[in-house]
């Protein structure tokens, strides 16, 4: 690989500065204190803090709650990023083929992804409500069977909905654009090899959608471990009995509401940990078996 | 083996007409050269032939079968795209193998086919490889090899050499007759190259505007040219083109400057017809100022190696002249051009089509020994 080497100079430093200094103060600034913060036992209202070790991490490792907020944010994160993705899939192939009105739905389905998290949260929330919105005629069938503030399924399936369709326009986005971009050619190489159209999906499209998909699962799993916050406090503020607690809510719950700051600090370096090995895993072992061409 | 028939086929994208009227009947076993420039819908009409594209109009028939409304799986034909179009995640054999994949052909005779074929392209070695670590003549084997494999009924080729350096494609031109003489099946062969379509053609189709010029063998086409279209595309440099009018008195044709150039007229042409005159630069030869039938001015000579390319100057109009001698002439001197009589073309000034009965003076000429 070439590498371009340049002389150290001021001008070069101080067109950089402005962007390193943001990097630093919102993101290097808070993390370190984070870091620090996770190894000593903060006041709430400040003026002083005791260098405690591990054992906020020890406290917030045997804590069965949190286990549980583990629990369902890998449930919400596997079944976000997988109902997410199969949608986009699914829409870009027939955007690409261009079915009748695509031009239409087109934009239509990039539209959600300028929609801000909460605003997403607010709106499933009259969708879901059981009193008023959609769901709620599931109720004039059979009383009471539907109501997101009583039954933790009907919690975490309101939450996973609410976050893959916010999801689905990202990866739409990139999967129709990586669709166009094989050459119509070899979709009619394989047309003249006998292939039918359902067939050339699996045996062209599909493998050189490969690259994407792999770069979409990266960014989709860890969307949705770490920028749920906003459809969980607007859809069901964790609840009921703590059954849509993900990892970045009880952050804020246990830190803000709590005002247990330091359990909090290590419960965001513990996420931190586990976002950073999920990508690493999944370049070590699922990128292997990419094709990239 | 198939002989293919199209007949009165267009094609039209919305209100536009890019293609029409093409009539062409393509003999069992034949191979057969779409020559035009880029834009003249030779492709379109391959890819026509080929079931890649609608047939807005007319009719096409594979094997005594129309197939316009047939699915390209169920025309029979295989294809060699000009970009070559390899599956990239594929390897070679997968490449070639993959027509008979599809069809369900059992996993050990597909190996065996593969391999046979792969051998007869010159890709024995390579079959493990993905087509991104190939080079340029090799991938255009697998292209082949691809289409080969199939033991399709018609051949389709669009542009296919076009991507290659020009030694390469002198080879894979040679390869490609090879094979057809080998298989035997149809074939169509789409290029904007004439050296390309002369030297691989049984007949040869030109194209321009979306309709056909001339259809024929080589050697017709090259000594005579349907229009003056056809003239001017087919010859390497370019036929010269004089204009000038018909003369019954003074046998032959007379050009801008009042000089004459005696062509044997057919009989019917009226006096003062307004004609394009169209001589081959091979076919005129340099003479003393005054000798010839007209008068000329040097503009530079350029070496050929075995030949040189004297470019003229004649009312403003280039023309141009081969000549084997080395003639010791400068820039800006005068000189006779003579032409022979019975390789003169006529064309009509109006319609651009060739003056019929010209065809017997060329066909005498033929006959006389070449001095």
């Amino acid at each position: 690989m070439r590498r371009a080497c340049f002389k150290f100079s001021w001008i070069a430093a101080a067109l950089l500065a402005p962007q390193l200094l943001i990097i630093f103060i919102f993101f290097y600034w808070p993390s370190a204190q984070a870091l620090y913060w996770a190894f000593t036992l903060e006041q709430p209202w400040g003026g002083g803090n005791t260098w405690v070790g591990f054992d906020n991490f020890t406290k917030v490792l045997s804590d069965p709650y949190y286990w549980g907020s583990v629990r369902v944010s890998v449930i919400y994160a596997l079944a976000t990023t997988v109902i997410a993705m199969g949608m986009a899939l699914t829409l870009a192939i027939f955007v690409d083929r261009q079915l009748a009105g695509y031009r239409a739905y087109r934009v239509g389905i990039i539209w959600p992804y300028a929609v801000a998290a909460p605003a997403v949260g607010l709106a499933f929330q009259f969708v879901f409500n059981p009193g008023a919105g959609i769901f709620s005629y599931i109720n004039t069938i059979a009383p009471g069977w539907w109501d997101l503030s009583k039954y933790p399924w009907q919690a975490v399936t309101a939450i996973v909905i609410a976050g893959a369709w916010k999801q689905v326009a990202y990866s739409f986005i990139f999967f129709l654009a990586a669709l166009q971009s094989i050459p119509r050619s070899l979709t009619e190489a394989a047309a003249m090899d006998g292939a039918r159209p359902l067939r050339r999906m699996v045996d062209m499209q599909l493998p050189l959608l490969t690259p994407t998909f792999f770069f979409l699962l990266v960014i989709n799993i860890t969307d949705s471990f770490t920028d749920s916050f906003g459809i969980v406090d607007t859809l069901t503020g964790g609840g009921p009995f703590r059954a849509t607690d993900l990892m970045v809510y009880k952050i804020y719950a246990d830190g803000f509401r709590g005002f247990d700051y330091s359990g909090a600090a290590a419960q965001s370096i513990i996420l931190m940990l586990l976002v950073m090995a999920l990508t690493f895993v999944q370049f070590r072992y699922v990128e292997r078996r990419v094709h990239y061409t | 083996m198939a002989e293919i028939i199209i007949h009165n086929a267009g094609k039209t994208y919305g209100k536009t007409t890019i293609m029409q009227g093409i009539d062409l009947h393509i003999a069992n076993g034949e191979f057969v050269v779409i020559l035009g420039p880029s834009g003249c819908g030779k492709s379109s009409l391959l890819r026509m032939i080929a079931g890649l594209e609608e047939i807005s109009e007319g009719q096409i028939q594979i094997a005594g079968t129309v197939v316009n409304a047939l699915e390209p799986r169920e025309r029979g034909c295989a294809m060699v795209f000009q970009n070559y179009a390899l599956y990239p995640h594929m390897t070679v054999a997968e490449n070639i193998g993959y027509a008979l994949k599809v069809a369900g052909v059992a996993k050990a005779e597909r190996l065996a086919r593969v391999q046979a074929t792969a051998a007869s392209v010159g890709l024995g070695d390579f079959l493990d490889r993905k087509p991104g670590q190939l080079s340029g003549g090799q991938r255009q084997r697998v292209a082949m090899a691809r289409a080969i494999i199939r033991e399709p009924k018609v051949f389709l080729f669009d542009e296919p050499l076009s991507n290659l350096d020009a030694k390469l494609r002198v080879q894979m031109r040679h390869e490609i007759r090879k094979i057809h003489n080998r298989i035997g099946a149809t074939s169509i062969f789409v290029t904007h190259d004439q050296h390309e379509g002369m030297t691989l053609a049984d007949r040869l189709v030109v194209m321009n505007k979306g309709t056909i010029e001339q259809i024929g063998t080589p050697s017709e086409i090259y000594d005579q040219p349907a229009s003056l279209y056809v003239a001017g595309f087919i010859g390497s440099p370019a036929m010269n083109i004089l204009p000038g009018h018909v003369s019954i008195a003074r046998r032959g044709v007379v050009l801008e400057d009042d000089s004459e150039v005696p062509v044997a007229l057919p009989a019917g042409l009226p006096d003062g017809h307004l004609v394009q005159l169209g001589i081959r630069p091979e076919h005129a030869t340099l003479v003393a100022p005054g000798q010839g039938s007209f008068d000329a001015r040097l503009d530079m000579i350029e070496e050929l190696g075995a030949t040189r390319q004297c470019n003229l100057i004649f009312e403003d109009i280039p023309f141009c002249l081969l000549t084997e001698d080395r003639p010791a002439l400068h820039p800006g001197a005068t000189v006779g051009v003579r032409v022979a009589p019975e390789r003169v073309h006529l064309f009509d000034a109006g319609t651009g089509r060739r003056i019929a009965p010209a065809t017997a003076a060329v066909r005498q000429g033929r006959e006389q020994p070449v001095s």
